[in-house]
């Protein structure tokens, strides 16, 4: 096989590493992720988490943000349904990202790159599984080179 | 306060090394050396223990010595040291909320083994802060006041416990138990591990104090059906299950019992496990609290057919205590703290079918030989089979439902050490030969491994290992088999035995879902409520003002119990005393000149906040009633909608910062 000509150095340093955005709630996911830490679980090493107070709280404006500025890939993580710390957050959260969805892949942004999950504070694991998960398929995917020249995005904004 | 002195915003950056903790994994002195080069930052350091004195007075001096008016710390999680870090800031001279947290424990070091990628990300997580703390308002902490009553939910040793300790400082406690007596599962041991004290003798005086307490509202047969509200103001709704007697006029004479047209006890009898049988109306247990008699609808034959003679309203006669026309009742409550105490449920034995429980008679859960061996028992502590033979061979079979994939993998803790005082007990009362099969005996407690030792000095026989299988003995003597590889022997062993005990495990309720739900907490995977930090906030939940006490939290003995349930007595107690609590000021507010008046807001509101000025055509926030989740926020069309310590310019620079855009 000739990938076992190149040398492994060269193939870590090729590899690409996706960066994802992660929007996680302050009482299920971000406590899963918190619990994952304490309980030393590992998982890889590309997700940049911003807290919010509920998923409910991810505005759309966001999500695309984070793809204009050079995400690779958006995960949004809430409580279950049901145990929203704000009732129902979860489920405004859950119709903008079907709204969201349609609009990406109108743009051309494969579907694996934006990721709702339910992931509760004493689920580690099921975080764990997610991110790697996610990491994986983006990684398969490729950059996604959507990253706008600051200038260009600021022309744009103020036009 | 602006903020932002006449040298602009001036940002200091902390990395914390927390030992090795975050050091082991992250290059800290390069991650302070990157914080330097950041716009804004004015200081970058890093310290080994950033949360300690000298850490927190680190920030102080370089506030004085360098004009900072902004601070990031990189650390461990917000949950646990961001209260610590925005009073540094405070007494730096800041307003609290010029402060931004960064968790590069729990989210980076602790999770990722790679240290280039570790560093890479905390460069990200710090750059992100350190854009987002520059657009930090200052922000006032609103004070709420806190209810002094409490409510607590369940009647067992720790509902009981906590009652008393808060009734004792003088605060009013509601206590809801949903069977008709409290006591809960303690009520219905005989002896205790290890000191082998009569379980009704310790707790049946403190029955009675709760019944006798002017400071405790007790409701039996009752459950909580609706939350509503926040720490210290929580509005609590009770529904109240008919007893169909008056509980404040029965004495507890049980005549009516007495004199019940049903002349024998047909129905099984909960209390006992239905190894005996009541009447329709009943006391459940001689020591029950409240001392009053229930009447149970399904088996009464006025509730089934309305023609009963009804002599136990006669033999009541002018008391008129019994009362078929009760309705269920709700009660609204307002309280300030919530302790939980809704205990466990035991491992259904059925579950695992080769042990034949619910099969073969002489199988038993050992909560029935508990009743069995107790003096107010069906048996009057008498160990007989159901047949009425005595047993001479017992086998006690160990974490049935503990500490197995098929059924529950943890340790339930207990039944080690109840295995062994029903050893003990059993080996006291009758000439029987006992069989403990364990997989390892666990007594990590005071006195537990000096027990053991004394059970096993008594003659118990300990076989190490599982039994695979019970079955009727082939000689038809009626005897079970036990078929087990004694591991330490290295054979499959077959003992003969004519009770089998099964230890079983302590499972949180099948309705652990619903309640975790209504009073908005979380249950760990097995359904067991989750403390809020497992060493640090044991019996504090993620819902502030909500304590959690006793088994409801995950299996534990009584002495545990009990000092879980004094420890959030005392939560309880010092939200009550300080008399108030600060809420976050992350509330969500209108710019008035942009709102459209769509009223795009008003419905996704859940706590109702949002109202519409009609004369204005504005929405409205009652800063009062919003909780901060946000969703009108990111909702709003025209923007107008804005909040504290999330406001979108701080997100989107978030954004912009760990992706290092620009």
């Amino acid at each position: 096989m000739p990938e076992t000509t190149i040398p492994a150095a060269q193939i870590a340093g090729d590899k690409f590493e996706p960066k994802i955005v992660a929007f996680f709630c302050n009482w299920c996911t971000y406590l899963a992720a918190d619990l994952a830490g304490t309980s030393r679980t590992r998982y890889a090493p590309n997700i940049r988490v911003i807290r919010l107070m509920c998923s409910g709280r991810v505005d759309p404006q966001f999500v695309l943000d984070a793809f204009a500025k050079g995400a690779d890939g958006v995960l949004i993580g809430g409580c279950h349904p049901g145990d929203c710390h704000y009732q129902e957050g979860n489920y405004k959260a859950l119709r903008r990202v079907r709204m969201l969805k349609r609009l990406l892949k109108e743009m051309g942004i494969e579907e694996d790159r934006f990721r709702l999950e339910w992931i509760s504070a004493a689920e580690a694991d099921r975080l764990r599984v997610a991110v790697n998960d996610m990491v994986e398929k983006v990684r398969a995917l490729g950059p996604l080179r959507l990253q706008v020249p600051p200038e260009v995005f600021a022309e744009e904004v103020n036009a | 306060m602006s903020g932002n002195g006449a040298n602009g915003v001036r940002v200091g950056v902390y990395v914390c090394h927390c030992g090795t903790n975050i050091a082991g994994t992250i290059d800290v002195r390069r991650l302070a050396e990157y914080a330097a080069t950041l716009p804004g930052v004015v200081v970058a350091r890093e310290y080994k223990y950033m949360c300690s004195d000298p850490g927190q007075q680190l920030i102080k001096e370089d506030v004085r010595a360098h004009d900072l008016n902004r601070i990031v710390v990189a650390a461990c999680s917000p949950t646990l040291h961001e209260k610590t870090f925005r009073q540094a800031t405070a007494q730096a001279g800041l307003n609290p909320y010029y402060f931004q947290m960064v968790n590069i424990r729990e989210h980076d070091s602790w999770v990722h083994t790679d240290k280039e990628a570790a560093t890479e990300k905390a460069e990200d997580l710090v750059r992100a802060a350190v854009r987002r703390v520059k657009l930090h308002e200052p922000l006032e902490r609103k004070r709420v006041p806190v209810k002094a009553d409490v409510l607590v939910v369940g009647g067992g040793i720790a509902g009981i416990h906590a009652a008393l300790t808060l009734a004792d400082s003088g605060k009013h406690v509601y206590l809801v138990e949903r069977e008709p007596t409290i006591g809960g599962h303690m009520a219905k041991f005989d002896k205790t591990f290890p000191t082998l004290d009569c379980a009704a003798c310790i707790l049946t005086p403190k029955m009675t104090a709760v019944k006798a307490h002017p400071n405790i509202t007790l409701w039996t047969l009752s459950s909580v059906t609706r939350v509503d509200g926040y720490v210290g103001n929580f509005t609590v709704t009770v529904t109240r299950k008919p007893r169909y007697v008056l509980e404040d006029l029965c004495l507890g004479c049980m005549e009516c019992i007495e004199a019940c047209v049903y002349k024998q006890a047909k129905t099984p009898d909960e209390f006992n496990l239905g190894l005996s049988k009541r009447k329709p109306i009943y006391i459940p247990f001689p020591q029950a609290v409240p001392q009053v008699v229930v009447i149970d609808p399904e088996t009464c034959i006025e509730f089934k057919s309305g023609r009963c003679k009804k002599t136990c309203v006669e033999v009541c006669g002018d008391r008129k205590s019994i009362d078929f026309q009760q309705q269920e009742r709700t009660e609204t409550i307002e309280v300030g703290t919530i302790i939980l105490a809704t205990g466990f449920k035991v491992f259904d034995a059925a579950r695992i079918p080769y042990y034949g429980y619910g099969t073969y008679p002489a199988v038993y859960t050992a909560l029935e030989v508990e009743r069995l061996t107790n003096a107010a028992g069906p048996t009057s502590g008498e160990i007989v089979l159901r047949d009425g033979r005595k047993p001479k061979a017992i086998g006690i079979i160990h974490c049935v439902g503990s500490r197995d994939d098929r059924t529950n993998r943890y340790c339930s803790r207990v039944c080690c050490m109840y295995s062994l005082k029903l050893a003990h007990l059993i080996k006291e009362k009758t000439e029987a030969e006992v069989y403990n099969f364990y997989i390892d005996i666990r007594a990590p407690g005071k006195a537990f491994e000096e027990f053991y030792n004394r059970v096993a000095e008594e003659g118990t026989l300990f076989v190490r290992g599982k039994v695979a299988d019970i079955y009727p003995d082939p000689d038809g003597s009626g005897r079970l088999i036990l078929r087990a590889e004694d591991t330490l022997l290295s054979m499959v062993r077959k003992v003969p035995v004519d009770m089998v005990v099964l230890s079983v495990g302590l499972e949180a309720h099948a309705d652990a879902q619903e309640v975790r739900r209504l009073f908005n907490i979380t249950c760990a995977n097995d359904g067991w409520f989750l403390e809020r930090h497992p060493k640090l906030a044991p019996v504090n939940t993620f819902t502030e003002g909500i304590f959690l006490a006793g088994c409801c939290q995950g299996p534990k003995d009584i002495p545990d119990t009990v000092a879980q349930a004094g420890a959030a007595a005392a939560e309880a107690l010092a939200l009550i005393d300080k008399g108030y609590v600060e809420m976050e000021p992350n509330t969500a507010y209108i710019v008035e000149e942009d709102c459209s008046g769509c009223k795009t807001c008003i419905t996704l509101c859940p706590y109702n906040a949002i109202s519409f000025l009609a004369e204005k055509k504005k929405a409205e926030i009652a800063e009062v009633l919003c909780k901060g989740c946000g969703t009108c926020v990111a909702a709003c069309p025209s923007g107008s909608i804005k909040q504290h310590l999330f406001e979108d310019a701080e997100v989107f620079e978030e954004i912009t910062g760990v992706l290092n855009y620009a």
